[in-house]
């Protein structure tokens, strides 16, 4: 008991901010202050999206609403394709994440539960090829895709994920390995084939790292540029963000415009982030290399 | 396109199929026919090895990953190397040039300037935003009263896309109605040119990376997390102070952690690509990232065989990147292995 007492008195001795109330303070200062930085241009884009022409010139820096322009909105989905861009995006973006999400879980299981001759050499392929970047097989790529003659369609942006990425398998692998190996002793003994014990036993049991996994994905799959510059030309297939960035080119001065249809954009990030704040955190918390 | 796949694609729309499913037919088929094989080679395995399900059933869940390997990474890497030879537009078949492309690559002056931008770009901005992140962790670790709510606020800027963040930040730094040049008028400071303005372009879009340092912040606010308190009562019971002891245990406890945000972090400011699109290129291409340069040879200007070229020596850069950050890190990184885990049980 007193050893306790005597660690629960170190512990409560530990937190410095906890010593003196100017610390406390001056903690606080730091953290308003910084917030306030980082929340501001975030606050501007919202402000400005909700003006006149005229207002964005003469408001400046300031983020105090003094107009609200629902109307740009409304010229935001409506001065060209909104909805179809939105449907391009939604489908460049769902679909792969349940490609992604089943093919990356699947290796992932292979990779952790059924220890066979050579998956540790192929293990290591995954890892080594986690390190190589995009970039140098785009070119390639593009020619496969060429060929194929998909170049202009969505299928370069779908497709792929079908067939795993490295980091996501890396994830599984480490979240199955860290469930007990009894299960499937159980699924065994129950006469289950390893393809049912791994779909109605083992991704069940894997459902935070498959909603974590999936919301991360739909961060990166939303807001892919560089796939869409490469492979779509014509308007009819371009998705948002591509959108956005011609949008930018041909009416760069109508800022509030602009703004509007940036917040439109961020929009989706934002909901799932307040719906799903912690499995957000506990996803990036467990990419983090630990 | 290859004619086996135009011949393909014809057939499929002659029988009725829906032209914007015609593309993927050819490349259905292909699947199918390779899910045939590899069936029927797992059925085979199956009947000779009736013990070696295990084995059958691991190639088989792997098999959508090995084929993407091979489809998308190890097939078009060996025929980049080809390409990278060659000189070729996609419409005139490939010419062969042998290393013309390496050796122009060394003497564009544009070539030199992209990896001087990227390079530039990586070097400060890594070290920058490793720096912002764990020191706001370190704010954000205390638990006062009302921490989630800053931690939310801190987070919040990494949900604004690429392009979204550009377009923001182009008028955030807009030099006559922006935010940022506002603010300075009000302390009297005549602003720059930020994105306008050549030397200023990269030192913005520096500036503009720091501002999406939350997700590296939440790894290392769980990092800091699990960092084991009896470390930090051993230290205190030893006399250290909170400064020693951010030191000796809160450092070399985080330094795996931050040596892998630091590596994904340089690699991924190499790639650094929608920033230079969208300015295209910023003035006196200041803003010319690798990406960008390469994306505009291969894609704006069609010259495949150089911007393969290109795209192997951003893979050589990278790579000499990783090994130059993994082997000074060395010295500096402590790995919690079983040997030291050992050692302070027992002492």
């Amino acid at each position: 008991m007193t050893a306790m007492a005597e660690t629960l008195a170190l512990r409560a001795d530990r937190p410095f901010w906890r010593r003196n109330l100017g610390t406390t303070i001056a903690l606080y200062l730091v953290l308003v202050l910084g917030s306030l930085v980082f929340v501001y241009p975030f606050l501007w884009m919202i402000a400005t999206s909700l003006r006149s022409l005229a207002g964005v010139g003469s408001s400046g820096a300031s983020v105090v609403p003094h107009e609200f322009l629902w109307d740009n909105y409304r010229r935001a989905v409506t001065s060209f394709p909104f909805w179809r861009y939105t449907l391009n995006s939604v489908l460049t973006t769902l679909i792969p994440i349940v490609g992604t999400v089943f093919s990356c879980s699947l290796a992932g299981f292979a990779f952790a539960r059924l220890r066979v001759r050579f998956a540790g050499v192929l293990f290591a392929v995954v890892l080594a090829t986690m390190l190589l970047p995009g970039e140098v097989t785009m070119v390639p790529q593009f020619m496969l895709f060429n060929n194929f003659g998909m170049v202009d369609t969505l299928y370069p942006l779908i497709l792929p994920a079908f067939f795993g990425s490295p980091f996501y398998i890396f994830l599984f692998r480490q979240f199955f390995a860290r469930m007990p190996a009894e299960l499937a002793d159980a699924a065994v003994v129950d006469g289950c084939g390893w393809f049912k014990m791994f779909l109605l036993v083992y991704l069940p049991l894997a459902r935070p790292a498959v909603v974590a996994v999936s919301i991360l994905l739909f961060m990166g799959y939303w807001n892919n540029f560089l796939g869409p510059a490469i492979y779509i030309n014509s308007d009819h297939w371009k998705t948002l963000p591509l959108a956005l960035a011609g949008f930018q080119s041909v009416n760069g001065t109508d800022t509030p415009l602009l703004m509007a249809t940036s917040v439109l954009i961020t929009a989706p990030c934002l909901l799932i982030f307040f719906v799903a704040q912690k499995q957000i955190t506990n996803g990036i918390t467990f990419t983090g290399g630990k | 396109m290859n004619p086996t796949v135009g011949w393909i694609r014809d057939l499929a729309a002659s029988w009725g199929v829906p032209a914007a499913l015609v593309p993927l037919v050819p490349f259905l088929l292909l699947l199918i026919v390779l899910y045939a094989v590899i069936g029927l080679a797992a059925y085979g395995a199956r009947r000779r090895w009736p013990r070696a399900d295990r084995t059958i059933a691991f190639w088989l869940f792997v098999s959508p990953w090995l084929i993407g390997f091979a489809l998308f990474t190890v097939g078009p890497m060996a025929s980049s190397v080809y390409v990278s030879l060659t000189s070729w537009d996609l419409i005139t078949p490939p010419k062969f040039v042998g290393l013309a492309n390496y050796t122009e690559a060394l003497q564009d002056p544009r070539v030199g300037q992209a990896l001087k931008v990227t390079l530039l770009y990586a070097l400060i901005s890594v070290p920058l935003q490793t720096a912002l992140a764990f020191l706001v962790a370190l704010l954000l670790n205390s638990d006062v009263p009302g921490m989630r709510v800053f931690r939310t606020v801190w987070y919040l800027p990494s949900l604004v896309s690429g392009v979204a963040q550009m377009v923001l930040f182009l008028w955030v730094f807009n030099p006559q109605y922006g935010l940022m040049n506002d603010v300075l008028a009000r302390f009297g400071i005549q602003g720059p040119g930020w994105f306008n303005d050549a030397s200023w372009a990269l030192p913005t879009v520096i500036l503009m990376s720091l501002w999406t340092v939350g997700g590296a912040m939440v790894i290392y606010l769980a990092g800091l997390k699990d960092v084991p308190p009896n470390l930090y009562e051993a230290a205190a019971l030893d006399g250290a102070g909170p400064v020693r002891q951010f030191w000796h245990v809160t450092l070399p406890q985080m330094s795996p952690i931050i040596l892998f945000n630091a590596l994904t972090g340089i690699i991924g400011s190499l790639q650094i690509f929608t920033q230079g699109f969208i300015a295209n290129g910023g003035p006196k291409d200041s803003l010319l990232f690798f990406v960008y340069y390469l994306y505009d040879n291969a894609f704006q200007n069609f010259r495949m065989g150089y911007a393969s070229a290109l795209a192997w020596i951003l893979f050589a850069v990278i790579l000499a990147l990783t090994a130059v950050t993994l082997r000074g890190s060395a010295f500096a990184v402590y790995y919690e292995t079983e040997l030291n885990r050992s050692k302070r049980r027992r002492g």
